[in-house]
């Protein structure tokens, strides 16, 4: 162990981890640290080192505190116009964004291990955490293709195989990998390489089914992946604003600058952003059609009759509001009902994603997670948020706005036996005839 | 004389290990206590000095020799006292092999008892499990980290486990009682709902844990929760898969669970008596002589035990609740995998055994496949198992079976094969679950139901399973 820690000083790329040795060393009297903020000047070789040439040059006149907020903010004009050019350039380009952003998330967690346990240089082991990440993408891609490309995987015969025997070829990969593993394991170093194999396990856990439920959301709409996305971000933009003017009474002990006042206004404000959001887009048909793969033109499309949830309805106010606003009625979309939800969440529980990273960057003894990003850290540090807020999303639609996909059904149904479709067929017959749906003229028809 | 001694020996051991095992429980439990109380004291004024040490201190661990082991209680003190005196007279080796010989005997024994029982009784076992392996791997963690008076950790772990087996419960044996459910209200809520309400019961734990991070102790925390959810991951998933997989018919339970257990006993004999060349360095005492002959015995013993259970009902049908009984039956008509079939032997075979035909189930010919998977691959369970002891400087992972250790140490094994069987049945074997599909069609709405009834009609009607004159 301490021969690996000694190469690993003197390697060439040695400076984070010789920065992590010398924190570990001052442990005694760094407890007060632990309490100090973001505002205190970067450490050597952070975020001001990335900042390109000609922002340096424009802002080299401001004091370094409106310097970084300007680098900041910036920043953040370009990741949002960014955002918005994706978006428009439709869904295919969308998924590949979700899966460099999932592959560099992962790559930076990754890091963070090395660096905490000074593994670099453990046989195999890059490779292996590489090749589980290659594997559980491919399960997860596998069963999302298999059920949205239905007809085109039917009509190629090798895709035909694959997806029907997908779990077992994915099982075998990931056993391939375990028994890899296994062999790997060298004497004086197992518990280094079970706390690497921990590490990358719950990495993925984390990592990569979030984005796989990000994937789901979309296809659902792009209305689904936009609004929740765009509400953390609101909510992170408005609490710090908030905090930034108004900001008195600490929120929590790991997030120091953080403020009650923050977080409350943030939440109003989240909510009214997201009202107005849906409203306008749900008028769209890009962003409210489910994305489906037209066979003909082999492409994406969204086009479709928008369902009742996009369809304006006339609400009547209760009687309170009707004093405060005049109005008797109000026309809205149901789907703003639903973003009120997505937004309360956002505002309410997303943040704890922001303090369990916050909590696991002070466990770790780092500022970022890498320094990716200018002003921001790494991409991990922009997405903390959004951790918990696609799971969420994926569970509020299957369980509140669509049930199972009856396309998808009756392709299981018809993969049955004979003996259990009858079965299923006269279970089903008798339901509907119990609930007085099925009566004997519909049966004729 | 000896006859009699062993009669009694058994029904002693049977007595003992239920009773041994609910008082080892509570005692390892008051005896680790006892230990965290006073080195727990200790450590922690170190850990407040050395937090972010942990690996360096555990780093020169590491390289001390295998042999330095650290906290392990022997497990010769459980031997219940009358096999003591039975056994006093012979030597220490034959002694341990008595031990271990005789509750290998009243372990398998157990297990034939249960399954006699049916398969409510079966599933039980399989919670009782999973529940005490997750209390052994966690109680490890504890121990490793010397965190067990981390505020609230204990609490949060529990939760956790109550959690995802609430959630994975929903999902596979909820299926079962769709007619059960479809009669009760609040279950029909709670089943509608069931993704949303395991995940806010989850959040509701991470939020906790996130409120509970504690200034000077992050680091421990987030390896407990790491630690935590590794082990749900591995434990839980394949207690549930288990289960699925009893669901499908008891003899997909019983053959794999058979096989890794004479894979495991038959390696230990071929290598006990012909052993030489060691298999691998984690494990010293295996051998491939040993790995080899398990191997084909163990083909050869599924291949019989295959046999014989094919031909019984009741561990060939797939379990049922019925709603009128209200219990689990095991009645149906046997599939094609389950009834004789003559296949024609390859030539040189012919000529070994001078018959043109035999008849099999095909079952057996999975049989093979399963042994096959038990032999080579379920051992690399176990290397994974005798890593993580090495890793952790422990002999045992508990020790609540005399001469053998903890519940872990018995499944370590049988890790990857639930895992295995489970696919191989998706794969292979039957496509979706009926029940599951069933349970998605009456959730949907009225009109969609409508609409995929008259879609199927018209399916069974061309395909000729549905009589289009008959009314039923």
């Amino acid at each position: 162990m301490t021969e690996l820690r000694q190469r690993g000083v003197r390697e060439p790329d040695a400076p984070p981890e010789d920065k992590e040795s010398e924190s570990e060393a001052k442990i005694d009297g760094e407890t007060a640290s632990d309490s100090e903020g973001r505002t205190e000047p970067a450490p050597p070789s952070t975020s001001i080192d990335d900042t390109p040439e000609v922002l340096n040059r424009a802002l080299s006149n401001l004091s370094s505190r409106w310097k970084n907020w300007w680098v900041r903010g910036i920043l953040t004009l370009a990741m949002i116009a960014f955002f918005f050019i994706i978006i428009y350039l439709g869904p295919m380009v969308l998924m590949m964004i979700v899966m460099c952003v999932q592959i560099k998330c992962f790559h930076e967690i990754i890091t963070i291990g090395y660096n905490v346990y000074h593994s670099y240089d453990l046989p195999w082991f890059r490779t292996l955490s590489w090749y589980f990440l290659l594997c559980v993408n491919y399960f997860f891609y596998g069963e999302t293709v298999t059920d949205y490309f239905f007809t085109l995987v039917q009509r190629e015969e090798p895709l035909r195989i694959l997806s029907k025997y997908h779990r077992f070829i994915s099982f075998t990969l990931y056993l391939t990998g375990f028994c890899m593993f296994v062999l790997s394991l060298v004497k004086k170093h197992y518990r280094l390489q079970f706390y690497m194999f921990g590490w990358t396990h719950v990495t993925l856990l984390i990592v990569v089914t979030q984005s796989h439920l990000v994937i789901h959301n979309l296809f659902e709409g792009m209305i689904w992946f936009i609004v929740p996305i765009s509400c953390v971000i609101c909510n992170d933009i408005m609490a710090y604003m908030f905090g930034f003017f108004f900001g008195r009474t600490p929120l929590i002990k790991l997030s120091p600058k953080k403020t009650w006042e923050g977080f409350i206004g943030g939440f109003f404000a989240t909510v009214v952003f997201g009202l107005l959001l849906s409203y306008v887009m749900s008028g769209y048909r890009c962003f409210v059609c489910p994305v489906e793969y037209n066979n003909d033109t082999n492409s994406f499309t969204v086009d479709c009759e928008p369902s009742d949830l996009f369809r304006l309805q006339e609400y009547n106010i209760p009687g309170v509001i009707q004093s405060v606003i005049g109005w008797k009625t109000v026309r809205m979309y149901p789907f703003q009902i639903h973003s009120i939800a997505l937004s309360t969440f956002a505002s309410l529980i997303g943040p704890f994603g922001g303090f369990f990273a916050s909590g696991f960057k002070r466990a770790f003894k780092i500022k970022d997670f890498a320094n990716t990003i200018p002003g921001h850290g790494g991409i991990m540090d922009r997405f903390d948020c959004q951790y918990l807020m696609a799971t969420f999303v994926n569970v509020y639609i299957a369980s509140f706005i669509r049930g199972p996909n009856p396309s998808k059904l009756i392709q299981q149904f018809l993969t049955l036996r004979p003996d259990q479709q009858l079965h299923i067929f006269n279970t089903l017959k008798s339901h509907l005839t119990d609930k007085g749906i099925l009566t004997a003229t519909t049966e004729d028809e | 004389m000896r006859v009699k001694v062993l009669g009694l020996l058994i029904l002693e051991g049977l007595r003992y290990g239920t009773v041994r095992l609910a008082r080892g429980f509570s005692r390892s439990q008051g005896f680790l206590s006892e230990m965290f109380a006073i080195a727990g004291k200790q450590h922690w004024k170190q850990l407040e000095r050395t937090e972010t040490d942990i690996d360096d201190r555990y780093g020169d661990l590491d390289s001390r020799g295998d042999s330095d082991l650290l906290e392990s209680p022997p497990s010769s003190d459980r031997t219940p006292e009358i096999l003591q005196k039975a056994l006093s007279g012979l030597s220490s080796r034959w002694k341990n092999w008595w031990i271990r010989g005789i509750v290998t005997l009243t372990m398998i024994s157990l297990f034939f008892l249960i399954i006699s029982m049916g398969s409510f009784m079966l599933m039980l076992l399989v919670l009782g499990i999973q529940v005490k392996c997750f209390h052994e791997i966690i109680t490890i963690g504890y121990r490793v980290y010397h965190s067990y008076d981390l505020p609230w950790f204990r609490t949060l772990s529990w939760y956790f486990l109550l959690c995802v087996n609430y959630f994975f419960y929903g999902e596979t044996v909820a299926d079962y009682f769709a007619t059960f459910v479809q009669r009760e209200e609040q279950l029909q809520f709670l089943i509608r709902y069931h993704r949303f309400i395991s995940f806010a019961l989850y959040l509701a734990g991470f939020c906790m844990f996130v409120l509970s991070l504690v200034k000077k102790h992050y680091r421990l925390q987030f390896y407990m929760f790491a630690w935590t959810h590794v082990t749900l991951l591995i434990i839980v998933t394949q207690s549930h898969l288990v289960i699925q997989n009893l669901f499908e018919g008891m003899i997909w339970f019983l053959v794999p669970i058979s096989s890794v257990i004479c894979n495991d006993i038959t390696a230990y004999l071929f290598g006990f008596f012909f052993g030489r060349t060691p298999l691998i360095k984690l494990s010293p005492k295996k051998t491939w002589e040993g790995f080899i002959g398990g191997f084909f015995s163990t083909v050869v013993f599924g291949f019989i035990a295959a046999y014989m259970l094919s031909k019984y009902q009741y561990f060939v049908c797939p379990v049922e609740y019925r709603s009128d009984v209200n219990s689990f039956v095991t009645e149906c008509e046997p599939s094609e995998l389950f009834q004789l079939q003559s296949y024609s032997l390859p030539p040189f075979l012919k000529a070994v055994l001078r018959r043109e035909t035999v008849s099999l189930y095909p079952f057996q010919i999975h049989s093979v496949a399963l042994s096959t998977f038990a032999s080579l691959i379920g051992p690399f369970g176990g290397f994974f198992a005798s890593g993580f002891k090495r890793a952790f400087k422990i002999k045992d992972f508990a020790d609540t079976i005399p001469g053998h250790g903890g519940i872990m140490d018995r499944f370590d094994c049988q890790y990857l094969m639930a895992t295995f069987v489970h696919v191989y049945i998706t794969s292979f074997i039957r496509g979706p679950n009926p029940s599951k599909v069933l349970q998605q069609l009456l959730v949907l709405q009225p009109e969609q139901q409508l609409n995929i009834y008259k879609t199927l009609k018209t399916h069974l009607i061309e395909k000729g399973i549905l009589q289009p004159t008959l009314k039923v």
